[in-house]
């Protein structure tokens, strides 16, 4: 090229403070990036789960530590604490089900149009943040 | 751009979009059906869930195999989820490769031991 070509400028990573904070995301944009942020969440605390499913499934003594560690806590952890790291697993693996579950029909429907977009969007939050609430109400003991 | 070829060259995979795209879409499909039997198995199980009724779930035969199937699943869903992730925010080849490792290994630790439970029921 010759010298008096302008150089493109390169954009490289996202910057998390100044460029994230700047961006107005729709619905369907909320659905996505907490549809990534879920699934993090959950690869994260994958050795919880298994951790939950060992204790609960291995014996009789196993399970009732498993469910004193909801009431009495683990170890140091206190009981609330243990609820509230499990209520954020249940409403990171309901949001994940339920935006992947639209993502599939998408897939097979071909529902790609952006009205489409926003209204399964709603559907999904509604769905998915109405059923942790009433999933993390029977988990604190509120009925 | 960066200097990517002849000796420089970073090698860092192709030709896996297809079978990877799909592979997410059957395994996630795979586990939400394996969600939706638990789910069936707990909610008509008549009274509060005890032990027994929630390891006897897992007890028989089928059901072992059905839930190392899902595990696997699992796993895989998660790498490429993960890859994904890594792919889209960290750029440098050499960290990216660190975190890929730790990923596979975290993995297959945790699929190694939900498979060790399932098989000691």
């Amino acid at each position: 090229m010759t010298e008096l070509t302008k150089k493109r400028p390169e954009f490289r990573n996202i910057n998390a403070f100044k460029d994230l904070t700047t961006y107005r995301l729709p619905l369907a944009g909320w659905v996505s990036i907490l549809h990534r942020a879920s699934g993090g969440l959950m690869f994260v605390l994958l050795p919880l789960i298994v951790w939950l499913f060992d204790t609960s499934v291995s014996s009789e003594i196993s399970f009732d530590r498993f469910s004193s560690a909801f009431s009495a806590g683990l170890g140091f952890v206190p009981g609330w604490f243990f609820k509230l790291v499990v209520l954020a697993l249940i409403w990171a693996y309901l949001h994940h089900l339920i935006a992947g579950v639209r993502h599939l029909y998408m897939d097979v429907a071909h529902a790609v149009s952006k009205e489409f977009g926003k209204s399964s969007a709603i559907v999904t939050l509604a769905l998915s943040i109405g059923l942790t609430l009433v999933l993390g109400a029977k988990l604190f003991g509120l009925y | 751009m960066s200097v990517n070829y002849g000796s420089k060259r970073v090698v860092t995979g192709a030709h896996y979009g297809l079978r990877d795209w799909l592979a997410q879409r059957v395994s996630a499909a795979l586990m939400a059906l394996f969600t939706l039997i638990v789910l069936l198995q707990v909610l008509l199980t008549s009274g509060p869930i005890g032990y027994e009724s929630w390891a006897g779930i897992f007890a028989a035969q089928w059901m072992k195999a059905l839930t190392f199937v899902v595990f696997v699943a699992l796993a895989y869903h998660a790498w490429i989820g993960m890859r994904d992730i890594w792919m889209d925010y960290v750029k440098p080849a050499g960290i990216r490769l660190v975190l890929h490792i730790v990923t596979i290994v975290w993995l297959v630790a945790c699929l190694g031991w939900a498979v060790q439970v399932l098989w000691s029921l």
